[in-house]
């Protein structure tokens, strides 16, 4: 056995041997550093003649990358061996509580706004706006309400202090004056609905004094009763996902349309728990009807050329129905446990593609 | 308005039922409440005959009854009723039936040792009255084995709402006729023959008006009748008007009510011998007093009619009578009013004296006005029939007023507007059916509505006729046409409200809604409360103003949370903010209030109070989300007095505000009596300049540079009051390689010594062709450097 065999045995017992990555670290600089053995052995190569140069140089060069190569095999086993003892003794309580956050809501009326704006948005119906702070003209006088008729005085409305002239501004008692607001400003074909805040003089059990309705309007030259009854249905089928909910239109008065109707669907009871659907009862949801002739008239509108019909809703009402929220004057407390409870997610954005509800 | 089914067969030949007339009436836009019917109860009861009566074999007092039921059973049944006896036709329950006094199911069973196969019942078991002493004894003419509801008199009772536009369904007849018209059975004639008279009506009637008022009352029918005898009223009558919900009081008066209800026509009747002269119809005078038959005294004006007689006021024409002219008892002689006055008129009297009456509820809606004669003549009959005496001729002031009028309908409107093909002729039938006359025109069909239809105005108003009575369920159902694929239809300051709300949401506010309308004392401390946005009627003295702002309202919120034990709080609303009283005025609002902490304690995060940076945060945030270019903005220290006037701010866009945030002030907190911190934003989504359309939506192509950034850090000492956005800006603006400054440090203390603070700013700079050498990394460094000391004052700290 030559100098390099005996070398390389012995170089290979040490680095096996080696415990640590310190240790390791001194057999390489033992073996490969400046006065390493086999740099040591390198230095001797000069003095040789050239064939055994170039024969001990292979040998030496073999046994430099067979010993380099033992080394980083010894470092990869001993830094896993490392690696395995620190995870070994790292240890934390992962039942312990995640940092907190909060999630906010959106409130049940901008989400059932939401959801009816994404239905009749499908049947092609804009949004429309107006102000809270309405006149006469805009709330009663254009849609049809002649003074001093008991109909004027069922909205229990709000007044601002009268002017010099006498006129007073009032709270809008529903959303209608939109429908006007909007026939004053665009020729037809008018298609809108209107959400918004509504005001009357009333606080009890099952009102507020502050509610919110939506308006639908539709104005063109061909627009019937039988479009109105179509559109209704489809929107409550829509908005409550029943399939088939029963419907019924019922003749009613309002005078801002003519023929007016109230829509009730069905019901069921049973149990002391409704539920919408089929059933043995009905529930009143809507008012609609052809707009009255003397309301296009009152916007500048040929009523023997231009029809339609208009509808109104309470957003509240539709909501309660919908999401089983049982008392009216909760809507507006700003109670917390109430809004985590009944409040939607933010990313819950209604659509028809997605299914209106989680 | 209430009425029975045999009330409503005296107008109407049916043989329907109760539930189906309450079917067809709600069809028929008369919504019915309830539909009280006794008969359901009775269904499983029948009529049965005793047979025989023998005493009990075990029991003294009970006897052993064979009962003939339908179908020739014959039953044993026992009863201790003491009129049990042979013959008499009895009310039969057989096992099964539930009875209705106490809901219980009757079952078979053996008493003292002898089998009963049923039971007589009593009236009061039957809930039908009190009646208890023994079983209830039948017509002997009723049928055995028919269900008792045929053959008693049992009326079911409906309660309808009717809307205002229909004042002729405030009456019986009314509703009736348009059930004949919708084909549940026939109208029955209502002929009017008047009475002739037997003496002469010591009593005139004078409609004392000018030409203006004179619409106030326009015609007075009325008859003097000499030697009445004012008793009970029939039975019947005095069923009726119970079953509706009058109490009967005398024939005179029951006769009235009886009017009012069955053909929605009020009228009166004064004990003539009370009246001193004759009867006037004028307005009142000025601090004239009536006694009113309620009990009350009123002082009236002038824009009141009157029934007066020479001594003065006597009654309140069309909405109540007087204590003292009115019958009693005693009364023998009466003076007959059947009188038209004003709806107008009518209503804002009532309104302002507070009277509601059945009268009133029928003139403010409107009386038919061809019926002051026929209803004089048909109450003249009605008195003669039950309380006798001798009618005077006709007393007659004023006419009837023209109420005439032709109404075209072409009936091809029908199918435009009511979207449902209803034949010339069935039109014909249906308007005919409600009264009108009608002849065929060119083009078209002439309608003359009925006197008690001033409804009918126009065309529209036939066509919803025709319509209803055909049934709106005749309606095929339409789809509306619409767009292919639907379009986007919200506007851009809709989706921009949107877009805020739910960012907002997800940054863990939750969204409230509150009232419009606030305290005055918390309107003004935000800016609120002047006169013209304050309601004149509000529902209560502390909501009485326009809100300003939404932020007291969010405090509120907060404060009443914190009540319940919830003090940490993250609320906002979206809504109106009131700056005056105009639309343009009314200001579209996204505000936010976080109170408390920022959290619960945790084990691995303590929370902290919520400062000013939470509210900037929030309100930059709605800026982004509705589409506010925030990198423009700019930041100034100044807020309106409800803000905390040295933790605040206002981000404004050139001159516009876009926001403002801060802490709310300690003074607005107190004056709430609210517990701070809080902090709070307003974001004026109206105020956001809108988007520039853009011809694409490509965005601008990434230019990522494949070069890593350099960032160099750099500390100023420069005055404290100098605003940090200044330092920013300077360095920001400093060099093109400046890719984005942050402020990572800032110290106030000893170290850098009074008024002064020490400001850490950390420069990335991005190069793009080439990495950058250290010269000229060093060269850019100084221009930070002189950047920064020219803008704020600062140097770099040594």
């Amino acid at each position: 056995m030559d100098d390099v065999s005996r070398l390389r045995e012995a170089l290979m017992a040490e680095v096996a041997a080696a415990e640590s990555l310190e240790a390791l670290e001194g057999v390489r600089v033992s073996a490969l550093g400046k006065k390493g053995r086999i740099t040591g052995l390198m230095k001797g190569l000069g003095g040789m003649d050239p064939d055994e140069r170039r024969a001990a140089g292979q040998a030496l060069n073999a046994l430099k990358d067979a010993v380099a190569e033992a080394i980083e095999a010894r470092r990869a086993a001993l830094e896993d061996a490392a690696l395995d003892a620190r995870v070994a003794a790292e240890r934390v309580d992962v039942t312990l509580p995640a940092r907190p956050e909060a999630p906010g809501r959106v409130h049940p009326i901008s989400q059932t706004i939401d959801e009816l704006v994404a239905i009749f948005a499908q049947m092609g119906f804009a949004v429309a706006e107006g102000p809270d702070i309405e006149d006469d003209f805009h709330n009663f006088t254009a849609l049809n309400f002649p003074p001093e008729h008991p109909a004027r005085l069922m909205h229990d409305t709000f007044f601002l202090p009268e002017d010099e002239d006498g006129a007073r501004l009032l709270l809008r008692t529903h959303t209608s004056p939109v429908q006007i607001r909007t026939m004053q400003t665009q020729p037809p074909p008018v298609r809108i609905v209107a959400p918004g805040r509504t005001y009357r003089c009333d606080s009890d059990m099952t009102h507020t004094p502050m509610f919110h309705q939506i308006e639908g309007l539709v104005v063109d030259e061909s627009t019937h009763m039988g479009h109105l009854k179509g559109v209704l249905i489809e929107f409550v089928r829509a908005y409550f996902e029943v399939e088939d909910v029963p419907v019924r239109f019922r003749p009613s008065f309002f005078p801002f349309t003519e023929p007016s109707a109230e829509m009730d669907i069905g019901c069921s009871r049973a149990g002391g728990e409704l539920k919408i659907g089929a059933g043995d009862d009905w529930l009143e949801i809507l008012g609609c009807g052809m707009v009255h002739p003397n309301v296009l008239s009152a916007c500048g509108i040929d009523p023997e050329r231009y029809q339609g019909f208009a509808f109104g809703l309470g957003v509240e009402r539709v909501a309660m129905l919908k999401y089983g929220i049982p008392d009216l004057r909760t809507f507006f407390e700003s109670d917390l446990r109430w809004l985590r409870h009944y409040g939607f997610l933010p990313l819950d954005v209604p659509t028809l593609a997605g299914g209106l509800t989680r | 308005m209430k009425f029975t089914l045999s009330w409503l067969k005296r107008h109407l030949e049916t043989e329907a039922g109760a539930a189906a007339i309450a079917e067809r009436l709600t069809m028929l836009g008369i919504e019915v409440e309830s539909l009280e019917d006794p008969a359901e109860a009775l269904a499983d009861f029948t009529v049965g005959r005793v047979v025989a009566a023998e005493p009990h074999p075990n029991a003294d007092r009970l006897k052993l009854c064979r009962v003939e039921a339908g179908g020739g059973a014959v039953l044993q049944i026992v009863c201790g009723a003491p009129n049990a006896r042979e013959g008499i036709k009895v009310v039969l329950a057989t096992p099964g039936a539930r009875i209705p006094a106490n809901g219980e199911c009757l079952k078979k069973g053996k008493i003292r040792g002898v089998e009963s196969e049923g039971m007589m019942c009593s009236w009061r078991e039957l809930g039908l009255g009190e009646d208890h002493a023994g079983i209830a004894e039948l017509d002997p003419g009723a049928p055995v084995g028919a269900p008792v509801g045929t053959v008693l008199d049992l009326d079911p009772v409906f309660d309808v709402a009717v809307t205002p536009n229909r004042p002729d369904w405030l009456g019986v007849r009314g509703i009736a006729r348009d059930l004949a018209a919708a084909g549940l059975g026939a109208l029955r004639p209502m002929p009017v023959a008047p009475v002739p008279a037997r003496i002469a009506s010591p009593i005139q009637v004078r409609l004392e008006f000018t030409p203006e008022t004179a619409n106030a009352c326009p015609q007075f029918a009325g008859r003097y009748i000499r030697g009445v005898r004012n008793g009970d009223s029939p039975e019947w009558l005095k069923r009726w008007l119970l079953a509706v919900g009058l109490r009967p009081i005398s024939a005179l008066v029951d006769i009235t009510n009886f009017f009012a209800i069955d053909q929605a026509r009020p009228l009166h009747v004064f004990d003539a011998d009370k009246i001193s002269g004759d009867i006037r119809a004028r307005l009142a005078r000025p601090g004239e007093r009536v006694d009113a038959l309620n009990g009350k005294t009123y002082e009236l004006d002038e824009s009141v009619t009157v029934i007066a007689d020479e001594a003065g006021a006597r009654a309140l024409g069309g909405v109540i009578g007087g204590e003292d002219s009115g019958c009693t008892e005693a009364t023998v002689n009466v003076f007959l009013e059947s009188a038209l006055f004003d709806p107008t008129r009518t209503a804002a009297t009532g309104r302002r004296l507070n009277i509601e009456s059945d009268a009133r509820h029928r003139f403010e809606r409107g009386v038919d006005p061809a019926s002051a004669v026929p209803a004089m003549e048909m109450a003249t009959r009605m008195i003669l029939d039950l309380c006798g005496g001798e009618p005077s001729e006709p007393v007659i002031a004023g006419a009837e007023p023209d109420w005439r009028r032709g109404v075209p309908l072409r009936p091809a409107r029908v199918r435009a507007l009511g979207g449902v093909e209803v034949s010339d002729r069935r039109c014909v039938e249906i308007l005919a059916a409600l009264g009108c006359t009608v002849r065929e025109g060119d083009g078209g069909l002439e309608v003359s509505p009925p006197s008690w239809r001033g409804d009918i105005e126009g065309e529209h108003d036939l066509v919803e006729e025709v319509v209803r009575i055909n049934g709106y369920d005749n309606i095929p159902v339409a789809t509306l046409p619409r767009a292919p694929m639907p379009q986007p239809v919200l506007t851009q300051i809709q989706r921009r409200t949107g877009w805020a709300r739910r960012d907002l949401a997800a940054r863990g506010l939750v969204e409230t809604v509150t009232g419009s309308v606030r305290p005055t004392a918390h309107a003004a401390l935000f800016g609120g409360g002047r006169p013209e946005l304050m309601l004149a009627n509000p529902i209560s003295s502390d909501l009485d103003a326009m809100r300003p702002s939404l932020l007291p309202n969010l405090m509120a919120a907060a404060g009443r949370n914190a009540d319940r034990g919830l003090r940490d709080v993250a609320l906002f609303e979206v809504g109106p903010a009131f700056e005056g009283a105009r639309p343009e005025d009314q200001r579209r609002v996204v505000a936010g209030l976080r109170a408390g902490r920022t959290g619960p304690r945790h084990w691995a995060r303590a929370p902290r109070e919520v400062d000013v940076f939470d509210a900037k945060a929030d309100a930059l945030a709605a800026l982004a989300a509705a589409g506010a270019a925030v990198d423009n903005l700019r930041v100034e220290a100044e807020a309106p007095e409800w803000y905390h006037p040295g933790i605040a701010g206002t981000l404004k866009l050139g001159p516009k505000v876009l926001a403002r945030f801060g802490a709310l002030h300690p003074r607005m907190l107190r004056a709430m009596d609210l517990k701070g911190p809080m902090v709070g934003f307003e974001v004026f989504l109206d105020a956001i300049p809108p988007a520039k359309p853009r011809p694409t939506k490509a965005r601008p192509l990434l230019n990522a540079s494949p070069l890593q950034p350099v960032e160099r850090d750099f500390a100023f000492v420069m005055g404290r009051e100098v605003p940090a956005e200044a330092a920013v800006r300077a360095a920001r603006g400093a060099d093109l390689l400046i890719a984005d400054v942050a402020v990572f440090d800032l110290y106030e203390g000893d170290k850098v010594g009074p008024d002064l603070k020490s400001l850490a700013l950390a420069v990335t700079l991005q190069p793009s062709e080439r990495t950058l050498t250290d010269e000229e990394i060093d060269a850019v460094s100084e221009k930070v450097v002189q950047a920064v000391a020219k803008a704020t004052g600062g140097r770099l700290r040594g």
